[in-house]
């Protein structure tokens, strides 16, 4: 499992290397100076701001330039938020953890969505608790998160005012009422991304079933006079999740787009929306960190669901 | 192998049955136009999104209310006859400014999915005819991109270009060639991917050998005899990716990035109406419905014509 960790990390590696140039020549590109925002404030002096683009090294060949700008990125010194007038790293780590937690509430709320009924649809095809399923699915992947978040709003928050619509840090209660506004307030923004997911992983779900189930083995199984239940979740399941956990590490690009919508939405503090406010205030620094770090965890996700491969499929792990 | 049985029946029987087999002989179009009708929720899907495109590219020369009407007098009211689908915060008729958004998302999901084919069977062709350190580099490339956080970068691209765009082609042609080109590239390496994948199969069977004996040059090869061969899954790939970016230039609009303020996309109007959602739900409402029966017809034609042009999958 240690020598299949680190080939997974030194693959990787160039995938992170290669998202920063991709970065580095975007920003490269770009019409327009980035410190802009300097040039056009008048209490910098000319050669003030002459002595910046020196520091800054603005004025070196482009791949000096690159080098300057990673070393830079992976010492931790990642600049200064024009803005907010604070480090962009103390920023991001402020706002990642709401990020974090609200996705990954979500994903478990997808996956306890997606694994049952993708089974039992699979488990039954074309019964009509999987066309139901089925249908509901598709309807639940072709509406749009924005759209999904506002229908919410619209049925909680206004029309039976069960759940606030505004998601707020600061709340002042402590113990288990801080808990309890908490999760009142996760439910919706989660709930959105959740459902998303859940729909089209139910689908994933089912086709990687129902490849499975009409393999030999499976029917093997049954004329062993194993009961259905246990050939379905001990024989069939397993091998299916396989290519599921491809195609869910797949979505994960999909998922921080509509964790940035969703932020959006509702309000909430992560990055996402920090990436929002950053664009609508031409904060540079901030807008290249925030996507160097969708990158980075969109990367980080590719190699969980790796590692998770080699969990789930020991054939990979003692290559 | 399946297939193959039947296949070699006919040859051997094609003598003698010639005439009968013609006339129960179905073209590959029709036969897939039949597969295509069993499918009720596409056929179903094709008649809305039909009736819905022709609304919004007919509707303007019938519907002669203009876009920016500004009648204070009439805010925020429901739907009636003089507006069917209400107005908005500005009295502006929301029916009007509805048929002039769905023009522009349906062309901005169409001319994006064009430019997503486009690279991706270029991609895919080149790197399915010349394995190797090309292939490799190709296929490189492309699991980069699937590893790029689209909309993250979306918004940086719009973010750094916006301005130097707009002052080449015009406030809307600018967001337009922008939002197509940035939707069109993060929308190309599942084609290439399948075309890639078609080319590796297709290369060695026996007609495109036989086209190469005969001198064809490669260039030929691939156009005339492997490409359309791979066509099937790529229509399908390209369906999918029309509601695909719909959804993209929507999310763009709804986070107020996209086109113009004063250009009403169906994500714009979203995006105008969300601050007035709980006076009047139906602005949200006809926007947000729009986007999604178009997203859900555009998926369920798609997965029609999967059934349709993909035999494989038929079971």
């Amino acid at each position: 499992m240690g020598s299949y960790l680190l080939r997974r990390l030194l693959i990787a590696l160039p995938s992170v290397l290669g998202i920063s140039v991709v970065l580095f020549t975007v920003l490269a590109l770009a019409p327009g100076d980035p410190f802009e925002e300097l040039a056009t404030n008048p209490n910098v002096p000319a050669e003030v701001r002459a002595m910046l683009r020196a520091k800054f090294g603005l004025d070196d060949p482009i791949w000096q330039r690159y080098f300057h700008w990673l070393t830079a990125m992976l010492r931790g010194d990642w600049g200064f938020s024009f803005i907010s007038r604070v480090d962009v790293d103390t920023l991001i780590l402020q706002r990642l953890p709401v990020t974090l937690v609200v996705i990954g509430a979500s994903q478990v709320l997808a996956m306890l969505i997606a694994l049952p009924v993708g089974i039992y649809s699979a488990a039954k095809p074309y019964s009509w608790f999987d066309r139901i399923a089925s249908t509901l699915a598709f309807i639940g992947f072709s509406l749009p998160t924005f759209f999904t978040g506002l229908l919410l709003i619209l049925l909680f928050s206004i029309t039976l005012d069960w759940l606030p619509f505004v998601y707020r840090a600061d709340i002042s209660a402590t113990g288990w009422q801080w808990w309890w506004e908490h999760i009142r307030q996760s439910i919706m923004p989660v709930m959105v991304l959740g459902l998303f997911q859940g729909a089209s992983w139910t689908r994933y779900v089912r086709s990687a079933m129902l490849d499975v189930i009409r393999l030999d083995y499976v029917t093997t199984a049954r004329s062993k006079g194993l009961k259905e239940r246990v050939v379905v979740m001990k024989h069939v399941v397993r091998n299916a999740l396989i290519p599921v956990v491809t195609l869910v590490a797949l979505q994960m690009p999909a998922v921080f787009g509509g964790a940035i919508v969703t932020e959006q939405i509702f309000r909430i503090p992560g990055i996402g929306s920090l990436l929002i406010d950053a664009i609508l205030r031409n904060d540079t620094p901030v807008i290249m960190a925030v996507t160097f770090v969708f990158a980075c965890l969109v990367i980080l996700f590719n190699l969980i669901a790796d590692l998770l491969y080699g969990w789930l499929d020991p054939r990979i792990s003692y290559r | 192998m399946a297939g193959s049985i039947p296949a070699s029946v006919t040859a051997s029987a094609m003598p003698e049955t010639a005439p009968t087999m013609r006339a129960r002989h179905l073209s590959p179009a029709r036969e897939a136009w039949k597969r295509f009708f069993r499918h009720k929720m596409a056929v179903l899907s094709l008649v809305i999104l039909v009736s819905m495109v022709l609304l919004v590219v007919f509707g303007p020369l019938l519907w002669k209310v203009a876009i920016n009407d500004i009648d204070f007098s009439a805010r925020l009211k429901g739907p009636s006859l003089t507006h069917p689908f209400g107005t908005d915060d500005l009295g502006q008729d929301i029916f009007a400014r509805m048929l002039y958004g769905g023009r522009i998302s349906l062309a901005v999901g169409l001319a994006a999915m064009l430019m997503a084919i486009l690279v991706g069977v270029t991609i895919g062709a080149v790197a399915g005819m010349s394995r190797g350190p090309v292939d490799a580099a190709l296929m490189w490339l492309t699991d980069l991109f699937l590893s790029l956080p689209q909309l993250p970068l979306l918004l940086l691209l719009i973010y750094l270009f916006r301005d130097s765009l707009k002052a080449a082609f015009g406030p809307e042609g600018g967001v337009f060639v922008m939002i197509v080109l940035v939707i069109g590239g993060f929308r190309w390496m599942p084609v290439a991917r399948l075309v890639r994948a078609q080319f590796f199969s297709l290369r060695e069977k026996e007609y495109v050998e036989a086209a190469r004996a005969l001198g064809a040059s490669t260039f030929r090869q691939v156009v005339r005899h492997i490409l359309p061969n791979t066509l099937g899954p790529v229509i399908v790939a390209g369906t999918i990716d029309v509601a695909a970016a719909i959804i993209a230039e929507s999310t763009l609009s709804f986070l107020g990035l996209g086109f113009p303020p004063d250009i009403p996309t169906w994500g714009r109007l979203l995006f105008d109406s969300k601050d007035y959602l709980d006076i009047a739900p139906h602005w949200a409402l006809t926007a947000g419905t729009a986007i999604f029966l178009t997203v859900l017809t555009i998926n369920f034609i798609g997965d029609g014509l999967r059934d349709a042009l993909d035999p494989r999958k038929v079971m």
